[in-house]
């Protein structure tokens, strides 16, 4: 059996806020192996970004355990163990696209930073851009910038919320199909979050399907397809059933809501 | 274009400013005037020629100004205490040292504040307190009594240049440093970054539009500020004890003088501090 690389039990997050408590996580049991793609799915304010952040230590938890690479998440961010792509681009304006891509490599202290910051900039489709500034690209070009500097220094994690959500169906599909390749040759592991059922079911291995108030997770699907793999699956009965399942899912969920 | 488009407004503005200000002369210069008119046998010409050709008028005519700036800086050799241009350059001098030190402090205390809730409870009020004091008002005490302990010279007159510009640039700088979102702060955080690795890579760029807002404010009151510190000190030179010089011999060309130099000086401090701005707005990238 693989490394469990992310493992969550009875994992609880309560925020304090001034009109009371807010559980935006709840009793979630979470098994993440290296060389899974695990996507988070459901309705707005279930929790999904709550759950990659306590993940990547940007959010503390307050109830059960957690561990990533069998460390605190706190540990495992100081040892740099993930590469996090946040809801919206995040680039620094003053910097063109290449020092962003470049900033982990800096601060990290990682040599060969030039062809570090040519491999990923190819890989997203963007070379040629090096020199321009953020502000020069279309939302979509930004959106891999900052996906090309997540990858820049090679973390074997890698986290996504909603990398593709502001993006058309056409970019959303070909960039799908390049995270596909590269999980697929790299190994990496993936933790990504999505609205999208089709992208969802198409990219993971194991979809995650979470239902809001509090945030919990309603069902685990494990999917079988091939790991080299084409838009065209998307057509078979195997996809459908699944799309099927995570719909019911997430129907399931808004109708205990109500 | 954006020039040609804005040069005719303001030069009717200042025409108007200038017809207002010779008609304004009459009145207010009468009580000198009057005899003198009445002695040149009176008329409108006259009136005019007297109001507005006075040796110790109560307002000079704009023309009586311009021909002192002239004088004071064309025909005199520039070390002379004579020399309006000398006087320029004491005032700067003390001028750029308040500033940078002001500059230094006013960074110094905002990168402390924002690194420490303890600093930024206990200073904050500090820092609000020491504007409070009108230090404008009481300055020309302070540097007597600096005096008077042997302290003078050009320190005395920039710490109250510093005094007052630290204050617009700590206040600028809090904000600035604090301006970076929380994405942009989180992104340091999953890398582990250390303290002064966001401090120079995020937080310092975030910050420059707030520094240069607050870099133009500070040197405008830091030339206040050494104008003021030169009050008392007499003869020493400077723009200020030219004006005070002025005002001792009744000679309110010479004060009208040295304030237009001063505020010629202050446009021109502002503007190239506009200018550093615009350099660094291309290098970083700005939108044009
Ligand atoms: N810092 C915070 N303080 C208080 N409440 C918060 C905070 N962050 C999130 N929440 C609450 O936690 C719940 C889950 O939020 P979260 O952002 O994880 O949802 P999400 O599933 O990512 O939604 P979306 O799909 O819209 O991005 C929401 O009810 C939200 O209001
Ligand atoms: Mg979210």
């Amino acid at each position: 059996m693989a490394q469990a690389v992310i493992e969550a039990k009875d994992l609880g997050l309560t925020f304090q806020t001034a009109d009371g408590p807010v559980f935006a996580l709840s009793k979630v049991d979470l098994s993440v192996e290296e060389g899974d793609f695990v996507s988070f799915i459901g309705p707005s304010g279930c929790g999904k970004t709550t759950l990659l952040r306590a993940i990547a230590d940007l959010e503390k938890f307050t109830e059960g355990t957690l561990t990533v690479n069998g460390m605190m998440p706190e540990q495992a961010r100081l040892a740099r163990s993930y590469g996090y792509v946040f809801q919206a681009p995040a680039l620094y304006p003053w910097r063109t696209v290449e020092a962003n891509v470049g900033l982990p490599l800096e601060i990290m202290g990682i040599g060969d930073a030039a062809s570090r910051i040519q491999r990923n900039l190819d890989l997203v489709n963007l070379s040629g851009f090096e020199k321009k500034f953020p502000w020069q690209l279309s939302g979509g070009m930004q959106q891999r910038v900052s996906i090309a500097r997540a990858l820049a220094f090679d973390p074997k994690l890698l986290l996504m919320d909603e990398p593709f959500g502001a993006l058309d169906e056409i970019v959303r599909d070909k960039l799908n199909q390049q995270l596909l390749e590269l999980w697929d040759r790299t190994k990496k592991t993936v933790v990504f979050v999505t609205h999208s059922i089709p992208e969802a079911v198409f990219l993971s291995t194991k979809i995650v399907v979470m239902s809001p108030r509090p945030g919990r997770i309603i069902d685990v699907i494990k999917t079988n397809f091939p790991r080299q793999r084409t838009l065209d699956i998307r057509e078979t009965p195997e996809f459908l059933k699944i799309a099927q399942r995570v719909r019911e899912g997430l129907k399931a969920g808004h109708a205990y809501e109500d | 274009m954006k020039t040609k488009r804005h040069f005719i407004p303001v030069l009717t503005i200042c025409a108007a400013i200038l017809v207002l200000w010779y008609v304004a002369c009459i009145p207010m210069n009468a009580v000198v005037a009057e005899t003198k008119i009445t002695a040149a046998g009176g008329g409108f010409a006259n009136t005019l020629a007297v109001s507005w050709g006075l040796d110790r008028p109560v307002i000079p005519a704009p023309h009586q100004i311009v021909t002192e700036i002239w004088n004071s800086v064309f025909l005199i050799a520039p070390w002379k205490v004579k020399s309006l241009v000398f006087h320029i350059w004491v005032t700067l001098t003390s001028t750029m040292l308040g500033f940078v030190m002001g500059t230094l402090l006013g960074v110094g205390l905002a990168v402390a504040i924002i690194h420490s809730k303890l600093l930024n409870k206990s200073l904050m009020p500090w820092i609000i307190a020491s504007q409070t004091i009108p230090i404008l008002a009481i300055a020309p005490m302070i540097i007597g009594v600096l005096g008077s302990v042997g302290f003078t010279g050009l320190v005395p007159k920039s710490l109250i240049s510093m005094y007052l510009c630290f204050f617009p640039i700590a206040i600028g700088m809090v904000k600035g440093l604090t301006s970076p979102d929380p994405m942009q702060l989180d992104l340091m955080r999953t890398y582990n970054a250390s303290a002064s690795q966001v401090l120079w890579k995020l937080r310092f760029p975030a910050a420059m539009p707030f520094l240069f807002t607050s870099l133009k404010v500070a040197i405008a009151i830091a030339l206040t500020g050494a104008i003021v510190g030169e009050l008392p000190t007499g003869a020493q030179g400077g723009l200020g004890a030219r004006m005070l010089a002025g005002s001792y011999y009744g000679q309110t060309i010479q004060i009208w003088a040295a304030l237009v130099a001063a505020s010629f000086v202050a446009a021109s401090l502002v503007y190239a501090i506009g200018g550093m701005e615009r350099v660094v707005n291309v290098r970083m990238g700005a939108r044009p």
